[in-house]
């Protein structure tokens, strides 16, 4: 198989997803809401002091996009296994982790980039500011596509399993855990004053890390759940 | 030339079948004939290599398809009982798409020209696939075999809610895929009307 047609399915693949949500826009706005009203919930619950608020704002931030990820990854797998697309990707002259790497990015255009466009404007909410504010956008920016390509995992894994929406919060949120204390570290870090590049080459790595292993992982779930 | 080796099945406890051997020559067809829940479905999906064999094996030019993996894949256009088609795209997204998928990009104007092959008219390609009917749905899937160029064909139960003339078009673009040298497996409950000699019957008891 030739390289050029290899790219072109992969492009596919990114392309077919990015247009189905184009066409079903409130499933992926959905998460996104459910992110700005989470972390909406914390000053009226917690207080509106500023002080208190800013302390706990790297960590509401980054378990509000955490979550917000987790409730979009059902959607990652679950339309194709049950419509037949999924037959075919994996009988695709194509390497089938490289389909799913497509996959997974088409999932973090969807549901993870917007949280990191919107992630200023909810830190402002919080009170950060300056550097802790790139800080925010920079650990997410790296931090997204990891929950993405973990989550990935997860999601093939229960496929086909009835109340899988749970499981694969069960699955997945224990291996999100290092993904959250570099995430939220980076932006304590930062406004500590210490800086936040330590974390954020801790993230870089978990994201090169997870690039390499998750599709393979994912295929390989995959496979079996379509046997 | 595809041949399955003492090919066993297995589903849960139930024992499907065991071993079976077959040969599909370069030219015929192979009718997968039997009751519903004799293994039909489940033998298609071995030949595609989505389910790996119990016992036995599945040869391609004989050589194991479990080995030739993507190489195996690149001879192959396999179209299941689901028709692998998005509510949301029109009908000639799904073709582009799946055929982009399956490592043979066409045109647009050569998927609309297969979907008006396969019968459905110029009209219904714009419309979102979620407002076809079953049987424009499946039309959409089949069109694939107009721009597939593969050799080896397998169809599960291709002719559901089609209706004669849609049958009769499909059992005519068979035929002419089998006279070019392909090779084709159908699992299907209705007679295939094609010649008898480049048909060949396998009828699993269950």
């Amino acid at each position: 198989m030739s390289r050029s047609s290899m790219w072109e399915a992969v492009r596919e693949v990114v392309r077919r997803d990015v247009l189905l949500a184009m066409r079903r826009r409130s499933d992926a706005a959905m998460s996104v809401f459910f992110l700005v009203i989470v972390v909406s919930l914390f000053p009226l619950g917690v207080g509106p002091e500023p002080a208190v608020l800013k302390t706990i704002a790297p960590g509401v931030l980054w378990v509000a996009a955490l979550l917000a990820c987790l409730l979009s990854l059902s959607r990652v797998f679950t339309a194709d296994y049950v419509d037949g697309a999924l037959e075919q990707m994996v009988l695709a002259p194509q390497p089938l982790a490289l389909l799913v790497a497509g996959k997974v990015f088409a999932h973090w255009l969807i549901s993870g980039l917007p949280i990191v466009l919107l992630s200023p404007l909810l830190g402002l909410q919080f009170g950060l500011e300056g550097e802790a504010l790139g800080a925010l956008v920079l650990s997410l920016l790296l931090g997204t596509p990891t929950l993405s390509m973990i989550g990935a995992i997860g999601a093939a894994l229960v496929l086909g399993v009835r109340g899988s929406g749970l499981l694969v919060a069960l699955l997945v949120l224990p291996l999100y855990v290092p993904v959250l204390i570099f995430g939220a570290g980076a932006v304590t870090s930062s406004m500590a004053g210490i800086g936040a590049e330590a974390n954020l080459s801790l993230l870089g790595a978990c994201l090169v890390l997870s690039l390499f292993l998750a599709p393979w992982a994912t295929a390989a779930a995959l496979r079996i759940a379509l046997e | 030339m595809l041949q399955a080796v003492a090919l066993s099945c297995r589903r849960g406890e139930r024992r499907l079948f065991a071993d079976l051997n077959v040969r599909v020559e370069r030219g015929t067809l192979l009718a997968v004939v039997g009751e519903n829940g004799s293994g039909k479905t489940s033998l298609l999906r071995m030949f595609s290599s989505l389910l790996p064999p119990e016992q036995g094996a599945v040869l391609w030019e004989g050589q194991d398809i479990q080995q030739l993996k993507e190489l195996y894949s690149a001879q192959l256009t396999y179209i299941g009982h689901l028709n692998g088609i998005k509510d949301d795209l029109t009908p000639v997204e799904n073709v582009m798409s799946a055929m982009a998928l399956a490592g043979e990009p066409c045109s647009r104007l050569a998927a609309q020209e297969a979907l008006e092959a396969i019968g459905l008219k110029r009209l219904v390609h714009r419309l979102p696939s979620k407002v076809l009917s079953q049987g424009q749905k499946r039309r959409v899937t089949l069109a694939r075999l107009w721009l597939s160029t593969r050799s080896l064909w397998l169809l599960d139960e291709p002719f559901t809610s089609l209706d004669t003339v849609a049958t009769g078009v499909v059992t005519q673009r068979l035929h002419a895929h089998l006279q070019r040298g392909g090779q084709a497996v159908v699992v299907t409950h209705q007679e295939v009307a094609l010649p008898a000699e480049i048909v060949q019957r396998l009828r699993l008891a269950g």
